[in-house]
């Protein structure tokens, strides 16, 4: 490729670090992002098989489960799966889903991986301070992993732990497990608020001259955002975790209301920070999604400007909406309608971001490569969970929704359509920068297919059965008469559910066949515009050796003066002028 | 099975499924445009070897219209919403002449107290009843929930009507009944591990045969 020659040189030298300073203890940047990869991954895993779990009880209540016979008596005896047990892996589905698998797989690796290489700098600003980050995360899963393993079980008042039944022992029936899960939580805050700072810093501070502010890739905005985000989210968890810890176990009574506590004061901290965190978990897709795109289509992304406010107003709003998850819980009804209102106009800049999607695909020329395909899918079904959104947000329709199956159906409809989906992409696309191979086309697409279909089977019904009045987290549906005519739907959705984990092992094979015998990939396996590509795949340690120029913004497919229909951000076309601290030109 | 939102069975039922039906339309609309245009585009503008991607950066016009479109619409449901919230669930929407029954939720059970045949709880003919709510039909009822241990919540599908009860809170919730009936009352809140049978019968009964019930549950000695 012509455009490519004026690459600037990378590092030549040989890497002479010894192992474990280079893969295990490494302050490399996209080191410590595939060390965040291979570690939610395995959540992400661990996360489907406690799920199949759930879906067997809802499908088939009182029949053992297969192979559930490897379990404990306390948990499922004789492969019949106990109501205790049962509250344990909704809660453990939740908890590793959220804050082990999709959090850290858009955070934990794409900050890490994508924010230096795209905005053209050697490393992170704190290179020891990110690595702290892994080892506080990776030790934040090892407690909440142990936490299963207990006598006990595991932490068993959902997801988002409400209090007191979260805080009292002799109301959960699970000690040990309850304050794992809280000592877990707080470091995991740590490893996020440590990452944050490192991540704000760079953009702030490291970027390549000639990278400015509207110069940024879409997916180092929405990862920028998510930052500050995380950054002022992760410590109020913290200290929600740590004032549940000392009810627990020192007899402080924070959230206990006969001895003067307040019960509802945990909400409002959880979920001070939870909506902002729900936006942690879609941004970065967003912005990953609006990369993937663009480049699909050989064009630059419509309404860049409005894309960037939109992420922005995104962020500032994901503040404003907490109480939206309180409207049933004796909050006053009047801030029910202040919540109502902000949360309805958080729709806004979702729709302006959906409608630019589709007018970068206007008119463009699409590559339906397995990065495109899974980034359509994004957009395909984030409007779905986006719009059922609105149902909750209306006050007087979430009181016969909240809390039931249409919940579930939006919650996965955003995390696992949209951050998901975008996941599979984003895997796809930087897999050759990340590893020096390419994932098989091929088998991307044998396995986006089935996954877009099963995905579908599974959640669609539920919303449903949520219209149904289907409370959420109850263990025996058929408890219920007004269930019980659901329970062939619960069935089928049972069946989709072990097709659509299924599935998932051919994106597995594929990602560790690919990792050994995959394609070597070339320099720029997409044609794409990022100041990553002029590196060689795999990326080396330090980056560049002089850190490229940038000319131009970072959608410029097809522009009329390029030979290619790419033009990167670093190839100086006659006319650009030299921004000012670069050093000369670049190569 | 049902396929769409089960019996309405409260005067206010009928305006939260239209206004369910309301936003399903809204949103069916929003979602129709943009899937449609998905799908359209991916066929239309596949890569074919003589196309070239029209080289553009977006349209002022484009943008303000959906952006305005958007945001008229939500906040026209926002004012809209508003307005019923208003009525069944605002401080002030409680109708003073309804008939106060208090719940209080436990670890895992329903006790309703009814006020007796003088309809004022508080008093020495109240008379408490586990696991049974009776309403009489076509009459308010307000339901004082309170709960013992933890948070649990209070929801009767057929009257649309969902509210948590909350340690150290005491939250009123009201609905008329319009279908005479039995119905079911579950727990909506994860509240240990009996949450899942957490369950109640509900009962509309015409007012006489309401009064016999009470006067029934008086002379048999109520106290279960």
């Amino acid at each position: 490729m012509s455009s490519l020659a004026a690459a600037p040189v990378a590092h030549a030298h040989h890497d002479e670090r010894p192992f474990v300073r280079k893969y295990i203890f490494s302050t490399d940047h996209k080191i410590i992002g595939i060390q965040f990869l291979f570690l939610s991954l395995f959540f992400l895993f661990l996360g489907g098989i406690l799920a199949m779990q759930i879906r067997w009880q809802q499908g088939f209540p009182g029949q053992p489960m297969p192979g559930g016979g490897i379990l404990p008596e306390t948990m499922a005896p004789g492969g019949l799966l106990l109501p205790e047990y049962y509250i344990q892996l909704v809660t453990m589905h939740g908890t590793f889903m959220v804050f082990f698998a999709i959090m850290p797989l858009l955070v934990g690796v794409y900050a890490n991986f994508l924010i230096p290489l795209k905005i053209g700098a050697h490393d992170m600003a704190f290179p020891r301070v990110n690595m702290a980050s892994f080892w506080a995360a990776f030790l934040a899963g090892l407690v909440m992993f142990a936490s299963l393993f207990v006598p006990e079980g595991a932490a068993r008042a959902g997801w988002t732990m409400y209090a007191p039944l979260s805080a009292r022992p002799d109301l959960s029936g699970a000690g040990l497990g309850q304050q794992l899960w809280c000592v877990s939580i707080v470091l995991l805050g740590l490893s996020s608020i440590l990452g944050s700072l490192n991540y704000i810093t760079t953009v702030i501070n490291n970027r390549a001259p000639g990278m400015t502010w509207f110069r940024l890739p879409l997916s180092v905005w929405a990862l920028f955002v998510t930052a500050i985000l995380g950054l002022l989210a992760l410590p109020v968890l913290s200290g929600a975790a740590i004032m549940l810890l000392f009810d627990q176990t020192i007899g402080t009574h924070f959230f206990d209301a006969p001895a003067g506590g307040q019960v509802l004061l945990w909400q409002h901290l959880f979920w001070f920070f939870g909506h902002p965190e729900v936006y942690i978990l879609i941004l970065p897709a967003m912005g990953m999604v609006s990369d993937l795109i663009a480049n699909g289509s050989r064009k630059p992304i419509f309404g860049y400007h409005s894309m960037v406010f939109a992420i922005i107003a995104i962020g500032f709003l994901s503040w404003l909406v907490w109480g939206h998850h309180m409207f049933m819980s004796g909050m006053n009804p009047t801030l029910g309608s202040l919540f109502m209102v902000t949360t309805l106009v958080i729709a806004v800049p979702s729709a302006i971001k959906t409608f630019n999607w589709l007018g970068t695909m206007w008119r463009g020329d699409l590559h339906f490569h397995v990065p495109m395909l899974n980034a359509v899918a994004f957009v395909a079904m984030f409007v779905i969970g986006g719009l059922s959104g609105v149902f909750m947000a209306a006050t007087p329709v979430d009181m016969p929704i909240h809390d039931t199956y249409f919940i579930v159906a939006h919650i996965h409809y955003v995390l696992f359509g949209g951050s998901l989906f975008a996941l599979f992409g984003a895997i796809t696309f930087w897999f050759p920068k990340m590893f020096g191979r390419v994932m098989s086309e091929r088998w991307g697409k044998i396995h986006f297919w089935p996954t877009f279909v099963f995905f579908n089977l599974v959640f669609f019904p539920m919303h449903t059965l949520g219209m149904g009045g289907h409370m959420r987290r109850i263990y025996d549906p058929t408890v219920y008469e007004f269930l019980k005519p659901y329970q062939p739907m619960n069935r089928f959705i049972s069946l989709a559910a072990f097709a659509l984990f299924a599935t998932q092992f051919i994106f597995l094979a594929n990602f560790v066949w690919s990792l050994f015998r995959g394609k070597k990939a070339e320099q720029n396996p997409w044609r794409d515009n990022g100041l990553e590509w002029s590196l060689p795949s795999p990326a080396p340690h330090g980056n560049w050796e002089r850190v490229p120029t940038v000319y131009r913004g970072p959608y410029e497919f097809s522009h009329p003066q390029a030979v290619e229909d790419c033009l990167p951000q670093y190839v100086k076309l006659p006319g650009d002028p030299e921004p000012a601290g670069a050093k000369g030109a670049a190569g | 099975m049902h396929w769409w939102l089960p019996l309405k069975g409260s005067t206010f039922a009928g305006e939260i499924d239209g206004l369910f039906t309301a936003i399903l339309i809204i949103t069916g609309i929003a979602f129709f445009v943009v899937e449609v245009g998905v799908i359209w585009f991916s066929v239309k503008y596949r890569h074919r070897p003589e196309r070239k991607a029209f080289y553009v950066h977006g349209s002022t016009t484009a943008e303000v219209v959906w952006t305005a479109i958007p945001a008229v619409t939500v906040i026209g449901l926002g004012v809209i919403s508003n307005h019923y919230w208003k009525q069944i669930k605002g401080r002030e929407s409680v109708p003073p002449d309804a008939y106060p029954i208090a719940i209080h939720a436990k670890q895992f059970e329903w006790q309703m107290t009814y006020p007796g045949p003088d309809a004022e709880p508080g008093t020495a003919d109240d008379f408490t009843v586990r696991n049974q709510l009776h309403v009489p039909l076509g009459r308010n009822v307000v339901v004082a929930l309170t709960a013992e241990d933890v948070i649990h919540s209070f929801w009767v599908p057929v009257f649309r009507v969902k509210q948590d009860a909350v340690p150290g809170m005491t939250i009123r919730a009201w609905f008329q009944p319009t279908v005479p009936g039995e119905y079911e009352l579950g727990c909506a809140e994860l509240c240990g591990m009996g949450h899942y049978k957490m369950r109640a019968r509900v009962f509309v009964h015409p007012p006489d045969e309401f009064d016999a019930w009470v006067k029934q549950q008086l002379e048999g000695g109520a106290e279960q």
